[in-house]
């Protein structure tokens, strides 16, 4: 099926003219128009712009212009992301009627490689979360077992490309919101190194640990998607002025010596006996192809979460005070005063998930907390990156589960919240650390997918598709598609 | 009259616009006016996904400040983000820099009335954006229906110098106030108009027992935009201190206070419980700005001279008394001027008289100022000279000046065209002195009466007749002769 197939695939067919953009873009939005009832990943669906650009690579092509290899493939991009002129929600009742004014960078770059945009993707709102449960727009379902949550906070992403409703999407990862998802939703999702990435036109929400990465079906797709979106932007100054190197050049390279670090603490987190098998059994292979895997130890990884739910909201009870109403927003409530219009109109539109972080960010930045919490988390999170630095001076790179345990069912987070909040404990770190992490399917627990997560130094994403993609070459865990719609099961 | 002896403590927060082109955080026009929010963008409108980029030039005037009143520049400087909700803000956020200022522990000599120097301790300065304007439809805030809020100075860059608690009274406060301004705009790095601005004046202050070494109760008069609201707020400020203090009129606390200029009166605003109200956070999208020691000594290289070193080269070296240096060192573009005309015209007290006289009453006449006057400072050093050689006198040099004034013509060319050429030819004098004997006997009969005073007349006569091109000192030396004849 061709909604199953990987934009290299797409690319190589769509060169040699067997199929057409437009023709592409008709099969996903008849796909999109089957399962959206059923998954629910979009939040707008940008169907009639798709056409057009579609059209237009066509005739381009027609011309023998020289295209991207991603030009004229449909895609979507998660929705706290600006797109000119489409709206762009965050999820939130807040944003509901937004239409962003301006493209963020990510999405000029992605538009001058001529994508084809299906929509925009359904998320946590404002990215504060991992189950997609907390949507203004409603849940996405696991296309692997609609009664599950596909992970979040970049879920809509994550179960759009597992569905075949995208060839591959954009997702965001504050502190796992890419990996996660992947992981549950069986595709590869890469967080590429802090400051890799602009920022420029993505909703702020932990501005000191978020980058925005591909969501794909294969790490051929995730090198290629990457190389468009890494690179300098005078718009955003953390990111590093250096050249992005061409990722493809590291696939199908021998791991024969690579000597890779596995972490013993991440396996003391009440990781379940089968999704620790697989992750082993993962490891394993990477021994079998060459590399060198010894158990380590990161002494502060216990820290980590902590520090990550002390310094994200923090950050983002800052960069939530601009959703005020006054420029832009829901207005409502009793408004008296300009106060109240901010007060009644937050806390009509904002949802719990956010109001918790925004109200426990606030607090501990109070004087007499902010010393002793987040100014604190800030110094562990810089022990936590030495406890990379130390690791990398003797390993190219670590292994490590991406979660404790696959997928759960929807209203799991109520019932266990800080369960649910201890998944973060395997991502949480790459983003305090700023480092790259890539996750990648390796194998299904009761049919549902569990994802490995290896993690590089700064700036080496070329040593995480290189390894990621030997591990793809010898396995066939990526071509596990879920059974979903019509015509797989005709 | 208060029983006890009181003595003010003044420390002083000047917030200052510096004048770079573009705002400090994003690509947007500083240009003051402008139609309301014709000067933004996503970034400084708070849209969702905007990030602050650090504006070089505002970091380098920072850099040039803090060298000009005599700060530690320190090569690491730090922005964090002051966390509070008001609409006049975009992100309901300021950044600014907390923890880590980029100039600290300098200080300004401030001259008082009694000729004596006081040295200004100066905490800190830091940069950070300016707000908003919010305008109230209606009478008052209270009574407004609505308000419009103006973006298009959010994120103009501000330079916060902040003070120790080292003034005691208002004119020491007005004494700072100016020395920073004329720094400041010596410097180039901030027009620091009042009326537009872009200099703005927050007052701490507080009131002890003379002899006392603990500080008062502190309140804080937030945003005076001129030299007399300062001394007016002082004023009253103080006097509510000390009527609390004497006569318990009220309980002094911690407070911010607004002076309203018409009722002559502060009003708290909020109490100011501590600053950590703010939630200062590092600002996790700027990296740390690092100033190498090499960019600081570029920077200190390129500084102009300081008007305090400005005058007394003018009266150590040049024998100015200190009136006409303080006049000529007004502004940097007035010294400047002085300068220049002193390359071609060596005496410092002449250029000084006509600057400050003619040149400034012909500035003011035509509407002019000192930098874009259609007289350069070679055009008049060129007059100056010809006063000197006697090609002209000064009475025809000064309507020479206003013409050149008017046209933007040389001296040279307009005394050509309207023939204004001296005449110092002995014979060709010597007749208009013998025309104004003759025409005025009376004049000439109260003179060798014994009238000396007349010859003041007969001068007068002679300039007029010769239509003020004779040579005056030929013209009294033969009218001199001439009488003594007739004697």
């Amino acid at each position: 099926m061709l909604f199953q197939k990987t934009a290299h695939e797409l690319n190589t067919l769509l060169k040699a003219k067997e199929i057409s953009s437009e023709e592409l873009t008709e099969i996903y939005i008849k796909r999109i128009e089957e399962l959206e009832p059923r998954i629910n990943a979009y939040i707008t669906k940008t169907h009639e712009l798709a056409r057009e650009k579609a059209k237009q690579v066509d005739a381009k092509r027609v011309k023998g212009e020289k295209l991207h290899a991603l030009a004229g493939i449909p895609m979507a991009i998660k929705d706290n992301i600006q797109t000119k002129n489409v709206l762009t929600t965050n999820g939130s009742k807040m944003m509901a009627n937004f239409i962003a004014p301006y493209d963020a960078t990510i999405v000029r770059k992605l538009k001058n490689a001529d994508v084809v945009l299906l929509g925009k993707t359904n998320m946590d709102e404002f990215a504060m979360g991992s189950t997609t449960e907390n949507s203004y727009f409603g849940a996405t379902k696991n296309p692997w077992n609609e009664n599950c949550v596909p992970g979040g906070s970049s879920g809509g992403s994550a179960a759009a490309v597992a569905a075949g409703e995208a060839c591959y999407a954009i997702g965001s990862d504050t502190g796992g919101s890419i990996r996660q998802p992947a992981s549950f939703c069986g595709i590869v999702g890469l967080k590429p190194t802090y400051g890799c990435v602009s920022k420029y036109g993505i909703t702020s929400f932990a501005s000191s640990m978020e980058q925005a990465g591909p969501m794909t079906r294969d790490v051929e797709d995730c090198a290629l998607v990457a190389k468009v979106l890494c690179g300098f932007d005078e718009k955003d100054c953390m990111t590093l002025d250096v050249e992005t190197p061409d990722y493809l050049t590291s696939l199908g390279k021998s791991i024969k010596g690579l000597r890779i670090g596995l972490p013993k603490e991440y396996f003391e987190y009440g990781i379940e006996k089968q999704t620790k098998d697989k992750v082993f059994a993962a490891i394993k292979k990477l021994e079998e192809l060459g590399a060198i895997v010894e158990e380590i130890s990161m002494p502060h990884t216990e820290y980590a979460l902590r520090a990550y739910y002390l310094l994200a909201p923090g950050e983002c009870s800052s960069n939530m005070a601009c959703f005020d109403s006054v420029r832009y927003g829901f207005r409502g409530g009793n408004m008296v005063n300009v106060a109240d219009m901010s007060r009644e109109s937050r806390t009509l539109a904002f949802g719990r998930e956010l109001k918790k972080r925004l109200m426990f960010g606030t607090y501990i930045q109070r004087e007499g907390m902010i010393k002793d919490y987040f100014l604190r988390a800030q110094k562990v999170r810089t022990l936590i990156r030495q406890d990379f630095e130390v690791a990398f001076k003797k390993y190219d790179l670590l292994v490590t589960s991406t979660t404790y345990a696959p997928t759960y069912e929807f209203g799991f987070k109520q019932a266990e919240p800080l369960r649910v909040y201890e998944n973060d404990v395997y991502t949480a770190s790459a983003n305090l650390a700023d480092v790259p992490a890539i996750t990648i399917p390796c194998g299904l627990v009761d049919g549902k997918p569990v994802g490995m997560q290896l993690i590089g130094k700064w700036f080496d994403e070329l040593t995480l598709f290189r390894v990621a993609h030997a591990f793809e070459q010898a396995t066939d865990f990526h071509s596990n598609i879920p059974v979903i719609g019509g015509e797989i099961n005709a | 009259m208060p029983e006890k002896e009181y003595e003010t403590v003044i420390g002083l927060e000047v917030h200052t616009e510096l004048k770079t082109k573009t705002k400090i955080f994003c690509g947007c026009s500083t240009e003051f006016g402008g139609a309301p929010n014709s000067h933004t963008c996503p970034i400084c409108l708070g849209l969702p996904g905007g990030l602050p980029k650090l504006n070089r030039q505002a970091v380098e005037f920072g850099i040039r400040a803090g060298i000009a009143l005599n700060c530690k520049v320190n090569n690491v400087s730090l922005f964090d983000r002051k966390n509070y909700f008001y609409p006049d803000s975009a992100l309901n956020y300021q950044i600014s820099q907390f923890y880590q200022p980029i100039d600290t522990n300098g200080y300004l000599d401030i001259n008082l009335a009694d000729g004596t120097t006081k040295r200004i301790r100066i905490n800190r300065a830091h940069l950070e954006a300016d707000a908003g304007k919010l305008i109230h439809m209606g009478e008052s805030v209270l009574s407004s229906e609505g308000t419009y809020v103006d973006y298009n100075r959010v994120s103009v860059p501000l330079l916060e110098i902040v003070t120790e608690p080292d003034m005691s009274s208002a004119e020491e406060a007005i004494a700072y106030v100016e020395g920073l301004r004329e720094i400041l705009s010596f410097v180039g790095v901030s027009d620091c108009k009042m009326e537009e601005g872009s200099i703005r004046v927050d007052v701490n202050i507080s009131v002890r027992e003379k002899g006392s070494n603990k500080l008062g109760v502190r309140a804080e008069i937030k945003n005076l935009n001129s030299l007399k609201h300062i001394v007016k707020a002082i004023e009253v400020e103080v006097n509510r201190h000390i009527d609390a203090l004497e006569n318990g009129t009220e309980i002094l606390v911690q407070q911010t206070r607004t002076f309203d200029a018409e009722k002559g009166k502060t009003f708290a605003m909020r109490e100011k419980v501590n600053a950590a109200d703010y939630r200062y956070f590092p600002e996790p999208n700027i990296p740390p700005v690092i100033i190498s020691e090499e960019w600081i000594e570029s920077v200190r290289k390129c500084l102009p001279e300081l008007p305090k070193e400005r005058r007394q080269r003018m009266v150590q070296q040049y024998g100015l008394p200190i009136y006409d240096a303080e006049v000529l060192t007004s502004s940097r573009e007035m010294s400047d001027y002085f300068d220049t005309v002193l390359e071609y015209y060596p005496d410092a007290k002449v250029i000084s008289n006509w600057m400050m006289g003619e040149l400034l009453k012909a500035l003011n006449n035509t509407g002019q100022s000192i930098n874009n006057c259609l007289v350069s400072a070679k055009m008049l050093a060129d007059l100056l000279l010809m006063i000197e050689k006697g090609t002209i006198n000064g009475k025809i040099a000064k309507t020479v000046l206003d013409e050149m004034m008017k046209s933007g013509k040389k001296a040279e060319i307009i005394v050509q065209e309207k023939g204004l050429l001296q005449v110092s030819d002995q014979s060709a004098v010597l007749e208009v002195v013998d025309e104004a004997i003759d025409a005025n006997p009376k004049i000439v009969a109260d003179y060798l009466a014994g009238k000396d005073k007349a010859i003041g007349a007969l001068i007068g006569q002679i300039m007029q007749l010769s239509k003020g091109k004779a040579n005056p000192q030929l013209a009294n030396e033969l009218l001199m002769k001439r009488l003594q004849e007739l004697k």
